[in-house]
Formats: structure tokens, C-alpha cells, sequence
């Protein structure tokens, strides 16, 4: 077993590194230059700025070279400094995560509390009533853009009933609060995001739910179960339920990269610091030590994700190996 | 009877994008310039009839016919730490300024100085290579404090994150991407604000910014010119907030690219000057809040020549001009053509701009009425400024310019500033311009100087290198609390210190407030 997980790290780092390659490259075959955005047309800033901070940037060296130094620095886990702020990048991606991770565990948990009942009291009955509601549901919820919805509640709960903040993670005065103020002024921000983020995700997980519950309620060892004279919650709560949540667990375990990514347009309604908006900058700035390092983080992520399912995978059958 | 100004309060204000420094000499962002501006202090600085007057500089000398400033420095103000400001501050920013080593994009006005001399403790001279009249706006260049910065790598330190300054305001914290929060500074030296503090939030999104305004949770933020005229046309508005129209600081144009053969012609450009009816532009884009322009100045500076009369809209006027110059439509398929070519041309602009889009369409729609066949294309920003403006790779161009007070505007006319990167990227080449901005340039009088921004103006205006369409007005909204408010040609920021709430109307506590 442990010579499978050094085999696999070791197969990683080629990956990773023509992940970076192509990625460097890539970037820089983008038409659009970080030095032109910062002068932006403004003729106070003169020609020779751009080249001086080309030269402060290191860009003017040839292609190959600024790639080696970048790999020369990664391997010091240094990602080196934002163009548009002068911070380190680390720096920059970490304070943005603590609210990403949060409202992203957040609607994650809401999502299977809800979404498993849902999947598994639709395929007792499939094509029944509440499947069909349900369903109907669900759809509209995945259907519907995030953004109108966000605006719809942020109009109802901030400004016509006025229970709610509107947008932000914490409100104006929040380091003048005790502990306990800071809790609940903290989860009343969140209330709206994790709801709309929450509808928006609940018909994937309910669906896979309701289809390989009803794939578990038709093996054998269920009609063994109930010719046991079983009742109907035992068999379905533990013999069906624990067979049929395995393909979830596994969906779960490919969607922990996506933990850590935000979207733009959500961020941007709910005016929230998360790691999507400073992406999103990150690129129409053509920041690329901090694209670079968000490209890195990613792959590892992702390599880091995979790694995981297959070691499980491995783990429950030796054949893999 | 006037009551007595309560101190306290808290003004909230909405950005769209964070700061991304507050380093002064760093900056190249509004966001980050506006809050930075409440930190620092310059020599000199703008009153409220738009008159360079003294900042941290008591009085200024100029002699030697422009070639010497000498500048008289406050001898009461410290920095928001405590230490003494004093001239050598004053140098070490210049320093700063021109060393290639610091990211500023501001060298370009400070590369012009011969020599900088701190002649005793608050009084400096500056020797200029050659006389240079914009060289006195320059000086409005917020100063850095020696004492903190001086062995300190500035484009990697935390002091633009937690900057110290010599302004009304001082900083307090920062959230990034969430607000930044300053504090009133007790011992200003002008006097200390009225308003407790100030909260710069962002919130990107317009549709939430407007949320938070029905919820009060802003006190102030631009609006659009539909939400000038109609979503805020409520009663919720009227009772709680102000709404200001005042003249905005830059311009929108059409910019040939006079390399290219179609616009060599002048007769060509004015007849398609005559085609347009920017009032219509105006009307429909910015429903009637801006004004035609016909120069490259703003309509309340000194420099704008008010004689220059826009030409009229008329069709047949610009028909007539193009048949002078050689376009008429042969084979009656609505076009104009010359030697067989119909006359067609590519408007690029950039994304993220609607009301620049619109324009190009209006412009489309109006040209298509001249036998003009006109395409739109819209490029992302960064693209649009390398490819297509750096690289000369564009027909006509729709953008705007943002203008300094100070007038010169050598680097967009002169015909030496052509150059790839450079910011006559239409090639506007005229002699007489040439000689004019340079002595314009050359001389502090501002009534000689007015003669020659004024007959540029004319100049331009009747060759026609730009269309010039509008000169949009800014519009934004201010809660009602606000007392002590006094609309000037400037605008309305200028006496932000003198700016106070009633007590009994004051909407955040002065927790933990320490002077």
C-alpha cells in the first residue's frame, strides 16, 4: 500500500509540472500586458513607466527564463508578489479562503440534509406525487439564475422586512462586538448565501440520491430484508440507505477541490471577499503571479482529490493495486 | 440661527473594485486614490474655483522666467504618528519619485527637475531643466513620511497597507475586498473633521449598491443617469437623500486613425461631424445629462475656448463634404463610394462600457443616413489597450479621456507622442499645435497660456481629429444628514472637514472613539 502512494505521488509531479508549463504559457500567449492596465490611458504616466515596471516585474527577461525562476521560487513555496498590490501572493489567496471554505461547507451540509431525504423518500415512490413535486422543485432551484434570486431575497429580507443584512460577511462595527455578538452578526450575514447557494446546488446530490436508492431498493437482499418482516423504516434507513449513499460519498469526495472555488457573479451580489472575485481580478488585471499560483494550488488540489479517491479505492479493492 | 456643528458620525461610502494600495506614489486606481487622498496632503492643491492655492506649502516663488519654484513649507503640521513634517520629507518623496527601482508611475513630471535643494528646514528649491508651467500641479503629489520609509523596500512595504500620512483622516484597519476605515485626526492642521470616520465599502455588483441605498446602509455612491432620473425619483429618495449633477471631469470622443487613407481627408471628418447630432447622443445615452463639447479641454476650465461653435447636425451639409472629397454614390445602393470602394470603417470600444456601446450605435445608425457603412466591434479591456490602441491596429476609436485640471495636454497632441505605447494614438500631426503646447507649456501666465489652449482648441476643433460627442456630468447621491454641504466648480469634496450631522440625527455611535 505504501509503495502504491509513493508510486503516485512521484507520477504527480510530471502532471503538476505540465500543468504549470502549459498554464505559464498559455497565460502569456493571452494578448493584454499588466503593465499597459496599470498606465491604463492615462497621460500623466509616461512611456517609460511601462518599461520600468516591466523591468521591476521581470518581464522584459525572455519567456523561458521568467518560467524557471517561478519554478526556482515554487519550490521554496514562494509564489512570489501581486503585480496589482506589491503583496505576497500566499498572502492574498489566504485571507480569502476562510469565507469561500465557510459558506461553501456551509451549503454543502445544508445541501445533504436536505437533499438525502429528499432523494430517498422520492424513490420509495418513484413518478409519485412528492417525487414529481420534488423534482419540479429541485429543477426550478437549479434552473434559476443565482444572481435574480439572491437579488429577489436581498430585496424582501434586507430591505422591505429589514431582518437580515444585505451583503457583506460582518457588519461596520464588527471589532467593537463581544464574542457572542460577532457570532450572530457572522451567521445572520451568512443566512442568504448559504440559502442561495445551497437551492442552486440541491438537485444534483438529490437526484444521484433518488436514482441509486432506487437501484439499493431493488437487490435481492431487500426482499430478503422485508421476507424478514422488517419494517419499512429499518429496511430502508439501514439496509438500502448505507448501500445506496456510497456513489454520494464518492461525488463528495470529487467535489472538495471545488470546496475552495467562488463564484464571481454570487461574490459580487452578496459584495463578499471570497476567493473568486480575486481571481476573476487576477486575470482582467493579468496579475500572473497571482494567476500563476491560483493555477498551481488548483492542480495540486485536484491531483491531491484524485489521489484520495483512488487510495479509497484501492483500499476496498486489491485489484487496483 | 446656525446650530453649533456636532462632531461624530461615520460616512459610508460604496466602491465598486478594493484599493488596491494606499502607498500615494503607488497608486494607479481610483478606489485607491480616493482613499488615499484623504491621508496625505500635497505642496499644493486645488480650492473650490478649480485656483492651485497651498497645501502643505504655506507659498511658492516662481523665478527665473519658470526655471525655479521655491516652495514655503507649513511649519505646524505632523505626521499622524506624531513626528514633525518637514522639508526633507518633501525630498526623500521626490527621491522616491525618480528612482527606477520604485513601481510609481508618476516619474514622468519629476524627471524634468534639474536639481533639488532643501534650503533650511521648510523652504525648498526646485530647478527646472527648461520652464515647465504644469510642473506646479505636479507638486500636488502627496508627500511620504522620511522617518518611517526611509530603509524600507517601498514597493514591498506594509506601509501601503497601513499608511501614515499627514491628512484630515487617519487610517484605521482594513479588510480587503470587504472596507477600509479611517479615523478623524485630531490635530489636522486645518482643523479637525467634524465626521468621526470614514468606511469605504466594497461592493461591486450596482443592482446591490442600490439595495443598500434603500436600506440606508450607504451614505453615498455614483448613480447612473437612469437612476438619476428614475429609480430614485421615489419619495424613500427624496425624504433620505441628495442627489448632485455636477460637471464631470473628462469627455467622450470618436478618434481617427489619421494613418489611415479614408480619414487623411479633413473634409471627410468634418462631414461626418456634421452627420451626427450629439444632442441626440446625449439625449438618449445619458437621457440629456451631459454637454456637447467641441475641444479637448472641460467646459469650466480657463483653457476652453467658448467661441468655438459645434457644428450643426446636417445630413446634407456632410453629404455635400464627402462629395467635395470624392465619396458620392455611384450605384444608388446606399453607399458612398470612391474609385469603385464603398467608404466602411470598423468603431472599435471596450467591453464593460454600455453607454459607449449605445454611442457607437447611434453613431452607426446616423453615419448608415450619410452612406456611411459603419461596424462595431468590442474588445476586453486589456486587449483593447495592447492590440488594438498600442499597436495603431484600428480605424475609429470610441473611448473617453479623463482630464487633470491642469491643462496641458501635450502627451495626447503633440506630434512627437505618436509612438507605440504613446498617447497621440490617433497621429494627429499640426505644426502650429506642435509650437503651441510647447510654448503653452513653457510660460506660468495663465492669460498667455489661455491664448494658446484656446487657439489649439480652435484648431482641433476645425480639423477634426476627434469627433468630439459629450462631456458626461457626474451623478451621485448623498444622505440628506450630511450638513454644511457647498456645491462648487470643483464639486463637492472639497471642504469634506466642514461637513457635520446633527447629534440627534447621527446614525453610527462614536464607540471606542480615541482622539
Amino acid at each position: 500500500m505504501l509503495s502504491y502512494i509513493i508510486r503516485r505521488l512521484l507520477g504527480a509531479i510530471p502532471v503538476l509540472l505540465g500543468i504549470t508549463i502549459i498554464s505559464f504559457f498559455v497565460i502569456r500567449l493571452a494578448p493584454g500586458r499588466p503593465t499597459s492596465l496599470q498606465q491604463a490611458l492615462n497621460p500623466k504616466v509616461s512611456l517609460e513607466t511601462a518599461q520600468r515596471l516591466e523591468k521591476i516585474y521581470g518581464l522584459d527577461k525572455p519567456l523561458y527564463l521568467q518560467y524557471v525562476n517561478w519554478l526556482g521560487r515554487i519550490t521554496r513555496l514562494d509564489f512570489g508578489r501581486s503585480f496589482s498590490d506589491g503583496r505576497p501572493v500566499l498572502d492574498r489567496i489566504l485571507e480569502r479562503i476562510p469565507v469561500t471554505l465557510s459558506i461553501n461547507v456551509l451549503s454543502l451540509i445544508f445541501i445533504l440534509m436536505l437533499a438525502i431525504p429528499i432523494g430517498v423518500r422520492s424513490a420509495l415512490r418513484p413518478d409519485g406525487l412528492f417525487d414529481k413535486g420534488m423534482s419540479l422543485f429541485v429543477f426550478i432551484g437549479f434552473a434559476m439564475p443565482t444572481f435574480w434570486l439572491a437579488l429577489l431575497l436581498m430585496n424582501l429580507f434586507g430591505v422591505s422586512l429589514g431582518w437580515l443584512p444585505l451583503s457583506g460577511i460582518k457588519s461596520l462595527d464588527f471589532e467593537y462586538f463581544g464574542f457572542f455578538r460577532k457570532v450572530l452578526d457572522l451567521s445572520r450575514h451568512l443566512v442568504l448565501p448559504v440559502f442561495v447557494s445551497s437551492i442552486t446546488g440541491l438537485a444534483g446530490i438529490s437526484r444521484y440520491m433518488r436514482s441509486s436508492m432506487i437501484g439499493a431498493l431493488n437487490e435481492p437482499y431487500i426482499y430478503t430484508a422485508r421476507a424478514k418482516g422488517l419494517s419499512q423504516s429499518r429496511v430502508v434507513y439501514k439496509h438500502a440507505l448505507r448501500n445506496a449513499i456510497l456513489p454520494i460519498v464518492t461525488i463528495l469526495g470529487l467535489s472538495l477541490p471545488g470546496l475552495l472555488g467562488g463564484s464571481v457573479i454570487f461574490e459580487s451580489i452578496f459584495a463578499l471577499p471570497g476567493i473568486g472575485s480575486l481571481f476573476y481580478e487576477a486575470v482582467m488585471m493579468r496579475d500572473y503571479p497571482l494567476i500563476m499560483a491560483e493555477v498551481f494550488l488548483g492542480a495540486a488540489l485536484t491531483l491531491l482529490g484524485n489521489l484520495l479517491a483512488d487510495i479509497g479505492y484501492a483500499w476496498v479493492d486489491p485489484r487496483i493495486r | 440661527m446656525v446650530p453649533a456643528q456636532d462632531y461624530g458620525d461615520a460616512f459610508v461610502s460604496g466602491s465598486i473594485s478594493d484599493a488596491r494600495t494606499l502607498n500615494p506614489i503607488l497608486v494607479s486606481d481610483t478606489a485607491s486614490s480616493e482613499v488615499s487622498g484623504m491621508l496625505f496632503n500635497g505642496l499644493v492643491k486645488y480650492d473650490k474655483d478649480i485656483n492651485l492655492i497651498g497645501d502643505l506649502a504655506l507659498r511658492w516663488e516662481i523665478k527665473e522666467g519658470g526655471l525655479v519654484i521655491i516652495f514655503y513649507l507649513r511649519k505646524d503640521v505632523s505626521w499622524h504618528d506624531g513626528h514633525n513634517f518637514d522639508a526633507y520629507d518633501v525630498e526623500f518623496t521626490y527621491r522616491k519619485l525618480i528612482d527606477p527601482k520604485i513601481a510609481t508611475p508618476y516619474s514622468g513630471d519629476f524627471e524634468r527637475v534639474k536639481s533639488f535643494e532643501v534650503l533650511d528646514d521648510y523652504t525648498i528649491k526646485v530647478t527646472y531643466k527648461e520652464p515647465f508651467a504644469p510642473a506646479l500641479a505636479s507638486w500636488g503629489m502627496p508627500v511620504l513620511p522620511r522617518h518611517i520609509l526611509e530603509n524600507q523596500d517601498l514597493n514591498a512595504s506594509v506601509f501601503s497597507r497601513q499608511p501614515i500620512g499627514t491628512g484630515p483622516y487617519r487610517f484605521k484597519s482594513w479588510r480587503p475586498q470587504e472596507k477600509i476605515e479611517l479615523a478623524a485626526n485630531p490635530s489636522y492642521f486645518e482643523k479637525r473633521p467634524y465626521i468621526d470616520r470614514c468606511i469605504y465599502r466594497v461592493i461591486p455588483d450596482g443592482a446591490t449598491v442600490f439595495l443598500e441605498l434603500q436600506a440606508q446602509g450607504l451614505d453615498s455612491s455614483g448613480i447612473s443617469p437612469l437612476q438619476y432620473m428614475r429609480q430614485t425619483d421615489t419619495e424613500f429618495f427624496k425624504k433620505y437623500y441628495r442627489k448632485f449633477r455636477l460637471p464631470g471631469v473628462g469627455y467622450t470622443y470618436l478618434g481617427y486613425n489619421l494613418n489611415n487613407p479614408k480619414f487623411k481627408d479633413k473634409r471627410v471628418r468634418q462631414a461626418l461631424n456634421y452627420a451626427i447630432d450629439k444632442q441626440e447622443i446625449i439625449n438618449i445615452v445619458l437621457l440629456g445629462l451631459g454637454r456637447v463639447i467641441t475641444g479637448p479641454y472641460m467646459p469650466e476650465s480657463w483653457a476652453y475656448n467658448n467661441e468655438v461653435k459645434a457644428s450643426p447636425f446636417d445630413l446634407s451639409k456632410a453629404r455635400a463634404l464627402l462629395k467635395e472629397a470624392g465619396w458620392l454614390d455611384n450605384n444608388g445602393d446606399g453607399w458612398v463610394e470612391k474609385k469603385g470602394e464603398a467608404f466602411e470603417f470598423t468603431i472599435i470600444t471596450n467591453q464593460g462600457n454600455e453607454e459607449r456601446i449605445k454611442v457607437a450605435q447611434i453613431i452607426q445608425r446616423r453615419l448608415a443616413e450619410a452612406g456611411v457603412k459603419v461596424k462595431i466591434k468590442v474588445v476586453e479591456w486589456s486587449v483593447f489597450l495592447t492590440e488594438f490602441i498600442d499597436n495603431r491596429n484600428f480605424e475609429a476609436v470610441l473611448l473617453g479621456w479623463s482630464l487633470p485640471r491642469e491643462p496641458d495636454n501635450y502627451d495626447i497632441w503633440h506630434s512627437s507622442k505618436v509612438k507605440k505605447g504613446e498617447f497621440n494614438f490617433v497621429s494627429y500631426r499640426n505644426e502650429t499645435v506642435d509650437s503651441l503646447l510647447v510654448k503653452a507649456r513653457r510660460t506660468f501666465d495663465q492669460e498667455e497660456r489661455k491664448g494658446y489652449y484656446r487657439k489649439i482648441h480652435q484648431i482641433i476643433y476645425d480639423e477634426q481629429p476627434y469627433m468630439f460627442l459629450y462631456a458626461p456630468e457626474s451623478l451621485f447621491i448623498l444622505h440628506k444628514r450630511f450638513r454644511g454641504i457647498k456645491p462648487a466648480p470643483i464639486g463637492i469634496g472639497y471642504n469634506f472637514i466642514y461637513w457635520w450631522v446633527l447629534r440627534q440625527e447621527q446614525r453610527y455611535n462614536r464607540i471606542n472613539y480615541q482622539d
